[in-house]
């Protein structure tokens, strides 16, 4: 038995640990995608578009980030795509009646998470299932958003405006928007918290076995609630940035943007089944997804039906990647 | 009946007497052209795609699986025949119209066994299995119909939802036919036993020797093929296929539709005639915000704390902490040195 | 009260719901000293060991640390006071690495931010101290069971325990694993830790303890200096012999010509890799083959082989005298074999099915859907068995959950007996009853064998193993030990062969 457990052990010590092969993978298949789009198109292979790629995707980046964190305990919010559009219109509104952008700002972050910890709050302690929970959440959410107003909401506010006009220059010809270097921050934070702090091993812990969990002792009910509360609090400022990007609230923005950020995160090698995954892999989830838009657009002729299909696809071959890794795992 | 019963019948109910309360005739039923008309008959003829879907939904989530797909199916099966009917020669014909459902009812088959092969045969967890064809299959529905909203002019298709029998409207008559259809069938079979042994526990059905695999590749088409029929419906309505916005978040209508008809999440025991009325509170919600006279949009507020209502009744935690507190009334207080924390009563299965 | 006791439990008394778990069960831990708990399956050891720990709360009796009076809200709190567990099952996340798993929710820190330096550095020492040579930042899950399992001891270590808690801790190392720990134990001991230890394994837990206490369904046996016990009379002490309120079987021996007979059963070499090493077994029409051993002992892997529950990966069967190959049970219930499984909860009952569904759940299986068997057929099968086996309530249409476990049991012998099997085979089937219940299926087993099927009885109570078979098979840490049939099937025969092994490995 020594004799196996060694050879794993040298097995595991000399290839790519496991948990880093889904997202070298997607990593792979990223780089991929950009050189082939590069070969294939003249000015695809630029720093811009790639710098694009961001500014196009940086509230899907933020809503993958809150994601991740769910879906590292096992749990789901089916709720995202629905609080960004809620962020949106309350911000419109609020700006309408003349509140101070700043205070909008505000509000919106504090009623995201707010939003989240009562989702999170009844997951955890009157034990109902998080996919029932976050899609009455979903509702809930996305109702709300008529009940403000049925019709789109331009927003006028200078702040707002100026944010969504500014290019933040990187030298050369390059820029970003400040929702990227906004959505920069963001991922640096949840790397941090993730790999620096107890709560973010509680996380992982708990999305490994969350009877171990309890049994070593651990704060299960804060990692278990605290992650819906960041997720919906990044869901309210992915709203924020969707807000600088489409400069009006509506009520059927970011219709099934939910299923995006999942995408993503499975793309990026987080397991749903939870206790694996990084951050800067839902990162290249995304990049991956804004990728297959860009060469979409870039061809033309072919429609934008492909994205769905590829995307599809390659939840399929991730899924089923996982499950091979998981079945080599266990014998 | 006595089944029935025991489902939370109140939702339904409250909700008719307050229809009733704000439109008097809201009961009233009329004959017309050989059709019935009334607003509990358009609760029947809207509500029915999503009974049929739920149905399948039933049968998925009794074996512990679910079926995310759901949505994608109706799109792909109303695109499936509407492009069919549309891009033929004859595209009046019923025969056109019958070769059309058919091609759309076998593809239906074919993406559930798919789904079915992912759960049964990969043993992929059902709600990640299922999310590949949600993601992929809008997708697939406007490759059919090159994005466009195909729009036909079939009699014979245009019946599915617009024509009746003996007055009653053909969608609730097919909806009823697949519901008895499905009652008899688990009846007079052992597969309703068999889908409830596996899903309440696996590996004792293992050990029995029940075959679960054909099972659960048999829920999955079913599902799938539900989900088709209700497309058909759906699309014959409007006399067109829009493969954007066909049954969009039905297979979130239809997981509701089970659960609140008292079916649980975790598989085992179903109700059919649970999921019927599931599905029948959640067309009279509709219906209801329409006649009360709030905003259509906002009616998914009032689906919302619906569903939270009714899950917090049936949260077995939400229930054991009422007993407690009854029982707390009437005993003498307990000592209070053994506290139980919260994790340990959680996770402790 | 005494005084010396680090730990001492008084008259602690535990429920799930209608079954008592623990009956004023008392237990006492002095530091510097390995105290074993022993007991069979169901004795409450796991029960008495989470209420130590703070997993479950005690119902009555008391729990005194160094003379105080404590009451645990959680594991945490346990911990806090100096009282550290490795369960049975590797409780660890599998999905982060060794060393994380050591100090998870004690990290050092600085400024507020894990130290991953000092992680890995502290890790290193935890594991260095166990002489444990393994990389900390190695992901858990890629080790064997063995490492994992000694993981989770040097987690417990690791904390400065005043009070050590090693449930099964050895149920899946090898000889020098062993070794390994109990030298970490010995030094733990030799440092003033109580060590509370629960091992099956005779040979191990008279080469570590010191004291031992005894559980039998629920209760205390006693509390034994280890130097003033011999094993046979632990072994007894642990298995207990039923009060001979069970009615007298008139087992006749089987006769000998029936060796002539072609077995309905044979194996030869069958194993299964960590679970039982390779055996020889016939079973002939109308015998009944005892399995003896105690938990642990390879008694439940054998039989999950022969059903083909687990796959074997050595060894050939026949059946019938035809050479088989059981990949499912699907395969041996077709080849005329049924399995009553030992965890009647988990593997057996269907508990939100009524009593007739689960009686005829395998004949409807065998049959598949399409061909239901009739309702007149179900409810006159479920009468005639609900009857005969006298399965109270007498209602086919009441939920099986709601049974009791005698009655449960009854239940899925009739799911079996109904396809009227060649081959039974029973794990532990009284286990967890009521005495009159006992009687019935200890009557109901000899009259099947009486009738022509071939019977393998596994059981934890020896003497009705012993009072059942024609034949023994005795195993031990998972091999076959003996085989034993006629005059010498006898209970002190195969008790001395459990605690000893017999000197002799077959």
């Amino acid at each position: 038995m020594t004799a196996v457990a060694e050879r794993v052990r040298h097995a595991a010590g000399r290839r790519v640990p496991t948990r880093f092969l889904p997202v070298v993978v997607t990593f792979a298949l990223f780089v991929l995608m950009f050189a082939g789009g590069g070969l294939r198109y003249e000015s695809f292979a630029s720093g811009q578009v790639l710098l694009n790629l961001l500014i196009d995707n940086s509230f899907l980046v933020v809503l993958a980030v809150g994601m991740t964190f769910v879906i590292l305990t096992g749990g789901i919010d089916l709720s995202v795509g629905s609080v960004v559009a809620l962020s949106t219109m309350v911000a419109a509104a609020l700006l309408r009646a003349g509140w101070s952008p700043v205070l909008v700002m505000l509000v919106v972050l504090v009623g995201g998470a707010v939003f989240g910890l009562a989702m999170g709050a009844v997951i955890h302690y009157l034990e109902i299932q998080p996919f029932i929970v976050t899609l009455a959440g979903m509702f809930l959410a996305r109702g709300l958003c008529y009940v403000i107003d049925l019709e789109s909401i331009p927003i006028d506010d200078p702040l707002f405006r100026t944010i969504a006009q500014t290019a933040v220059p990187l030298g050369g010809e390059l820029f970003v928007s400040p929702s990227v270097l906004v959505a920069t921050v963001v991922v640096a934070i949840a790397v941090y918290v993730l790999h620096l702090t107890r709560f973010g091993r509680t996380v992982y812990a708990v999305g490994g076995n969350p009877q171990s969990a309890m049994l070593m002792g651990l704060r299960v009910a804060q990692a278990r609630v605290g992650v819906y509360v960041i997720s919906g609090a990044c869901s309210a400022l992915a709203g924020l940035l969707f807000t600088f990007y489409m400069l009006s609230g509506y009520s059927l923005h970011a219709v099934g943007m939910e299923l995006d950020a999942i995408a993503a995160v499975v793309i990026g090698g987080t397991l749903l089944t939870g206790g694996s995954g990084f951050v800067l892999g839902s990162v290249l989830g995304v990049l991956v997804l804004g990728t297959i838009q860009t060469i979409l657009s870039f061809e033309g002729t072919l429609s934008s039906w492909w994205s769905r299909i590829v995307i599809g696809l390659l939840l399929l071959v991730f899924v089923v990647l996982q499950r091979v890794l998981a079945r080599r795992g266990v014998a | 009946m006595r089944d029935l019963l025991r489902r939370p019948v109140w939702p339904l109910v409250a909700l008719l007497l307050l229809n009733l309360a704000v439109m008097p005739s809201f009961f009233a039923v009329r004959l017309q052209d050989g059709r019935l008309y009334g607003s509990l008959i358009d609760i029947l003829h809207n509500g029915a795609p999503l009974a049929l879907a739920a149905l399948g939904m039933t049968l998925v989530i009794a074996t512990r699986g679910i079926d995310l797909s759901v949505g994608t199916v109706v799109a792909i099966s109303g695109a499936v025949a509407c492009t069919w009917i549309a891009s033929s020669p004859d595209p009046a014909s019923p025969g056109t119209a019958l070769t059309g459902i058919g091609l759309a009812l076998a593809l239906a088959a074919a993406l559930g066994a798919w789904n079915g092969f992912l759960v049964a045969r990969l043993g992929i967890q059902p709600i990640i299995a299922t999310l590949v064809l949600m993601t992929a299959g809008r997708g697939l529905a406007q490759l059919v119909t090159d994005g466009q909203i195909i729009t036909v002019n079939n009699g014979f298709f245009a019946g599915i939802s617009g024509s009746a029998l003996l007055a009653v409207p053909l969608t609730v008559v097919v909806a009823a036919a697949v519901y008895a259809l499905v009652a008899l069938v688990t009846r007079r079979t052992a597969l309703g036993t068999l889908v409830e042994a596996v899903g309440i526990n696996p590996e004792a059905s293992r050990l029995a020797g029940v075959r679960s695999q054909s099972i659960v590749w048999t829920v999955y088409v079913f599902a799938a093929l539900c989900a088709a029929v209700a497309g058909l419906m759906i699309s014959s309505n409007v006399n067109a296929a829009d493969a954007n916005n066909a049954g969009l978040w039905l297979e979130l209508d239809a997981i509701l539709a089970v659960v609140i008809g008292g079916t649980s999440l975790a598989g085992g025991r179903y109700s059919i005639a649970g999921t019927l009325l599931g599905a029948l509170t959640i067309q009279t919600l509709t219906t209801t915000i329409y006649s009360v006279g709030i905003p259509p949009e906002v009616s998914l507020v009032f689906k919302a704390l619906v569903v939270i209502l009714v899950f917090l009744a049936q949260a077995p935690k939400v229930r054991a902490l009422m007993r407690r507190r009854r029982r707390r009334r009437d005993d003498a207080p307990p000592p209070a040195a053994t506290a139980v924390p919260a994790e340990t009563a959680g996770s402790g299965r | 009260m005494d005084r010396s006791a680090l730990v001492e439990m008084t008259g602690i008394s535990v429920a799930f719901g209608p079954v008592q778990a623990l009956q004023s069960v008392d237990l006492r831990l002095h530091p510097g000293e390995v105290h074993a708990l022993m007991g069979e399956n169901g004795a409450g050891k796991s029960t008495l060991i989470k209420t130590l720990t703070g997993v479950h709360p005690v119902d009555a009796g008391e729990i005194r640390v160094r003379g105080e009076p404590v009451a645990f809200a959680g594991p945490a709190a346990a911990q806090a006071a100096g009282i550290s567990t490795v369960y049975q099952e590797v409780n660890l996340c599998p999905n982060l690495s060794v060393g994380e798993n050591l100090l998870l929710g004690r990290e050092p820190r600085r400024a507020g931010r894990i130290d991953w330096r000092g992680v890995r550095r502290r890790a290193a020492e935890v594991l260095g101290r166990l002489h444990l040579d393994v990389d900390p930042s190695s992901p858990l899950g890629a080790h064997s069971i063995a490492l994992q399992q000694l993981v989770a001891i040097a987690r417990a270590v690791e904390v400065e325990a005043r009070v050590l808690v090693l449930d099964e801790p050895t149920s899946s190392l090898d000889a020098s694993e062993v070794a390994e720990l109990f030298r970490v134990v010995r030094r733990l001991r030799e440092s003033g830790v109580a060590i509370l230890f629960v091992s099956h394994f005779i040979e191990q837990v008279f080469e570590i303890s010191d004291r031992m206490t005894v559980l039998r369904n629920g209760r205390l046996v006693g509390e034994y200096a280890t130097a003033d016990i011999s094993r046979r009379q632990l072994v007894s002490a642990m298995v207990g012999r039923e009060l001979e309120v069970l009615e007298q079987l008139d087992r006749a021996p089987a006769e000998p010509a029936a060796d002539a007979e072609p077995p309905v059963l044979a194996a030869t070499g069958l194993g299964r890799r960590g679970a039982i090493e390779p055996v020889d077994l016939a079973v002939r029409p109308g015998e009944v083959v005892g399995l003896a051993g105690l938990l642990g002992s390879g008694r439940t892997e054998l039989a999950r082989l022969l059903f083909g529950a687990d796959r074997a990966d050595t060894g050939e069967l026949t059946v019938g005298g035809r050479p088989v190959r059981l990949r499912t049970p699907r395969a041996a219930i077709d080849a005329g074999i049924a399995f009553s499984p030992e965890d009647r909860k988990a593997e057996g009952v269907v508990a939100d099915l009524s009593v007739r569904a689960n009686i005829v759940l395998a004949m409807q299986a065998s049959r598949g859907w399409m061909r239901r068997i009739p309702r007149r057929k179900q409810d006159e099968l479920a009468r005639r068995w609900i009857e005969l086996l006298d399965i109270r309530p007498a209602d086919p249409d009441a939920l099986l959950g709601n049974l009791s476990g005698g009655n449960q049991q009854k239940v899925l012998l009739a799911r079996w007996l109904i396809t009227q099997p060649r081959l039974l085979i029973l794990d532990e089937p009284t286990r967890g009853i009521d005495v009159g219940a006992k009687a019935q299926i200890q009557a109901l087993v000899a009259e099947q064998a009486r009738e022509g099927t071939a019977v393998v009885f596994i059981s934890a109570e020896l003497d009705e193993v012993v009072r059942l078979s024609d034949r023994v098979l005795v195993l031990r840490d998972r091999r076959p030990v003996a085989q034993l049939a006629g005059e010498d099937v006898e209970l002190d025969r195969v008790m001395e062969l459990i605690a000893t092994g017999g000197g002799a490995r077959a």
